[in-house]
């Protein structure tokens, strides 16, 4: 037994309410750089929907994850390591910029500029990636609350699915149809299939926490990670020419802050905390025959931080103290393998995935509800779980590789759950035959309702620190003078864009930071020559082309600047 | 031409081709290498392939393996013809003929091969877009310079095949020129009697390996065959410095980073650039 720590997410699919709050902060945070605009580290998938990329779960077409081969052994889906180095010239399934979408802005500055006419100016759309006019087509929720979904609904690979292998349609008229949020990041997996398919090796876990990294020194942009990972969540930065991907915040997990997509979460339904693993058993685990009893493996790796022995165990191994505090009161131990009500998403691509969901039983409540029953009665919950396969078989595909029944036990004990808790506050006695009716004890059922419901901050977030003797190794810098952060580089250096070295996290926020607040002009002011990128813009000064000119000739500012160029070795 | 008379051949040359062929081909390998160790050190950053594949895969799909493995059989055509002596393949039997069919053959198809491939290339780079967008001036001069050294190595392949049995014999005059080399002893004399478009050849071969360092041909130089004997599942600890050390072997080596030695090797660059691509529309400047 090799115990490891894992940092792991629970999210409450019942609380999300899809309003993409998470992407955009975290959009804000990590990818508003040239090169990431179409790239979300964290989106919010309607489902059904096809998602983004666009049909990634399809993955006959798409190739990732994993897979046994006739002799049971586990294999990249793609292929082996000879055929992945044949195929290396020109990557034979990786998706283009039309299957996630082209990025845009708008041309406001026409909105000021243009000259007295009889018709209204308009913003056009710009193309980020040529400069030029485009016409939008796709985003990446262009399918957001069911939107096309009469039309385009039957894209989505797991609707496909369902459809095939139950005489019923899912329905999309509005009065028969269900859909719920499904906001989706890295899933940070034990066994990251991504991680194998990279060539140089570029791609590691940490030892200390299993957050799954891109050394953006040793990337040498194969891009056969974004083949690899079936959850399509490394992306290709096409300036820089490397991988990137969501870091599960990693500076800001190391000092004990949640995630940003987690502490932004207007529902709070994100969870974070420790997971012990046994890092011997996850090829095992991984390499089960049956894809639905891969749950029951994933379970198997986890370890009960109560366990003394698991605990003596993780003391051998190195893991601080705290640490093994931290697991033992984990959220995402608890919802995962305590109350068992987070699933892992796909568990059938076999990379062990690390973030978590509780599926959502809004659907099931909603209809009761519409159809004028009682939607908080065990009994009626009970009875519409059993009765409404379509929604539960759409989960199972997403959660169990289509075992309904694990579905069904989850949904049902959130039901009881809420029909415990509703005779509670009523007044009533506990009746204590609702959470046996799900396996559970009335105590157990309230603790779960705390952490669920209540949600308190502590709680949701049980992040230990990254330790201060180990600090200096934390510090990404000597000091931050170091580094040139100012507009007087060129933005194309002269062995392409973006090359030299990467300015760490630290100095790059602290820069752009510093520069927000003190330049009084806004980001993009140069390369968008004056035209306003209202989602970078953070309200910081009025760049040019928000108001119209002065009367008086002024230089535009866009222009006038030639970088100087600094010191080139 | 006769091989045995180095030393004297070496004195008796002519000034230019004693820098052409005895000085240049050393300034080139210490720029080779004194290029691609300070970029590693340098620039791990920049050090990618810079794939266009997201942009356009449909072109990329032929043109891509077509060039690479096209020049792969064409970098096994120059060791097999540069480095194998003649009289080696004559003490195994291999007559002059059958070896130069079998050059011309292999060598003209895998050339051909390259051409095409680097001609589509080229044409994608040009007519898509996106890829004519993240074309860098460094990139086209390199196009340049590969280009010609595939076209002039073209000529020298089918030269010989109209030239027929008249045709020049490099494996007299370039190989043992290029053997030479490695023992310091370079063998001018002997490259300066083969024909012009050898010498041509040679010449912006030389130039290509000169700006290979600089340029992003470099991805060349870490083609992952590791990744053949490397496990899958790759763990790193984060007390590690990883941004510079290649494998695990440093690990823990932590007290002895100093903010200055940091300094000195770390290059100054803006932190981020804003989103987006330079307007192409000029009109509302």
């Amino acid at each position: 037994m090799r115990v490891m720590a894992q940092m792991g997410m629970v999210m409450n699919l019942d609380k999300c309410i899809g309003c993409h709050t998470c992407s955009v902060t975290c959009k804000q945070a990590w990818t508003n750089r040239a090169g990431t605009e179409y790239v979300w580290f964290n989106n919010v998938e309607t489902r059904p929907g096809q998602g983004y990329p666009r049909r990634y779960e399809d993955q006959e077409k798409w190739q990732g994850g994993w897979e046994l081969n006739k002799r049971g052994r586990l294999v990249l889906k793609a292929g082996g390591r000879v055929k992945k180095l044949l195929g290396i010239f020109a990557s034979p399934v990786q998706p283009e910029l039309k299957d996630y979408y082209e990025p845009w802005t708008y041309d406001y500055k026409t909105l000021v500029d243009a000259p007295l006419g009889d018709d209204f100016p308009v913003a056009r759309p710009k193309s980020l990636i040529t400069g030029e006019d485009t016409k939008i087509t796709w985003s990446a929720n262009w399918d957001d609350d069911l939107g096309g979904a009469p039309e385009m609904g039957h894209l989505d690979p797991i609707v496909e699915k369902v459809r095939r292998e139950s005489e019923d349609k899912i329905k999309f008229a509005y009065e028969q149809t269900f859909m719920f949020y499904l906001p989706r990041i890295c899933e940070h997996c034990l066994n990251p299939s991504c991680m194998a398919s990279c060539p140089s090796g570029a791609i590691y876990k940490r030892v200390e926490d299993g957050i799954v990294l891109v050394d953006q020194d040793k990337c040498r942009g194969w891009r056969q990670c974004v083949t690899g990972c079936p959850y399509k969540k490394i992306y290709f930065n096409h300036k820089t020419g490397k991988a990137e991907k969501c870091t599960f915040c990693y500076p800001r997990v190391e000092v004990g802050l949640p995630t940003v997509c987690s502490e932004t979460c207007v529902g709070r339904l994100r969870y974070l905390g420790l997971f012990l693993y046994d890092a011997d058993s996850v090829t095992a685990a991984a390499s089960v025959t049956d894809p639905q009893e891969l749950y029951d493996a994933q379970m198997d790796v986890l370890l009960d931080p109560n366990d003394p022995a698991v605990q003596a165990e993780a003391r051998a191994q190195g893991i601080p103290e705290d640490w093994i505090d931290a697991a033992r009161r984990s959220p995402v131990y608890a919802l995962a393998k305590v109350y068992k009500v987070a699933l892992p998403l796909h568990p059938e691509y076999r990379t062990m995935p690390m973030v978590w969901y509780v599926p959502p039983l809004s659907p099931v409540v909603d209809l009761l509800r519409d159809q004028g029953h009682d939607g908080e009665d065990a009994g009626n919950l009970f009875g519409a779980i059993d009765a409404l396969r379509i929604p539960v078989e759409y989960l199972a595909e997403l959660f169990t590789a289509g075992d309904s029944d694990r579905v069904t036990a989850v949904l049902k004990k959130l039901a009881a759950m809420r029909s415990y808790m509703r005779g509670i506050s009523m007044g009533n006695d506990p009746d204590d035959s609702i959470p046996e009716a799900v396996g559970m004890d009335g105590q157990t059922m309230y603790e779960m309702y705390r952490l669920m419901a209540i949600a308190k901050y502590e709680e949701r977030y049980v992040i230990p620190k990254a330790h201060v003797e180990q600090a200096h190794d934390l510090e990404e810098m000597g000091c931050s003078l170091d580094f040139e952060g100012g507009p007087g580089m060129q933005d194309s250096s002269p062995f392409g864009e973006a090359s030299g070295k990467p300015v760490p996290v630290a100095v790059e926020t602290f820069n752009a930071l510093r520069d927000r607040q003190t330049s009084g002009s806004a980001p993009g002011q140069t390369t968008l020559r004056g035209r306003v990128n209202l989602l970078n813009w953070d309200g910081t000064g009025a760049p040019d082309g928000l108001f119209p000119e002065k009367p008086f000739p002024v230089k535009p500012g866009g222009l006038a600047e030639t970088p100087t160029v600094g010191e080139q070795p | 031409m006769n091989p045995s008379a180095e030393g004297t051949a070496m004195l008796a040359s002519a000034p230019l081709d004693i820098l052409l062929w005895g000085a240049l081909p050393y300034v080139m390998v210490v720029v080779l290498v004194g290029g691609l160790v300070w970029r590693y050190k340098y620039d791990q950053f920049g050090w990618t392939t810079r794939s266009s594949q997201l942009y356009e895969s449909r072109l990329l799909r032929i043109a891509s393996p077509l060039f690479h493995f096209g020049l792969l059989a064409v970098i096994a055509g120059h060791f097999f013809g540069l480095v194998i002596p003649m009289a080696w393949t004559q003490a195994v039997g291999m007559s002059q003929e059958f070896y130069h069919f079998n050059a011309l053959l292999v060598g003209g198809v895998a050339g051909v091969g390259t051409l095409g491939g680097i001609v589509l290339l080229i044409y994608r780079r040009r007519t898509t877009g996106p890829v004519f967008m993240a074309t860098t001036k460094n990139d086209k001069t390199m196009y340049v310079v590969l280009t010609a050294a595939i076209l002039f190595g073209l000529w020298t392949t089918l030269a010989s095949v109209f030239e027929g049995e008249h045709g020049h014999n490099y494996r007299e005059t370039v190989a043992p020129w290029f053997r030479s080399l490695f023992i310091f002893q370079p063998d001018i004399a002997a490259m300066a009697t083969a024909p012009f478009s050898f010498h041509l050849h040679t010449l912006v071969g030389m130039a290509l390996f000169v700006i290979w360092p600089f340029t992003r041909l470099v991805h060349a130089f870490t083609a992952p065959f590791h990744y053949l004997f490397r496990p899958y599942i790759v763990y790193r600890s984060r007390d590690r410095d990883g941004s510079r050390t290649g494998g695990m072997g440093r690990a823990g080596a932590r007290g002895g980073r100093s903010s200055t030695a940091r300094t000195s090797r770390t290059a100054a660059r803006r932190g981020w650039s804003a989103v987006g691509t330079r307007d192409r529309d000029t009109r509302n400047r």
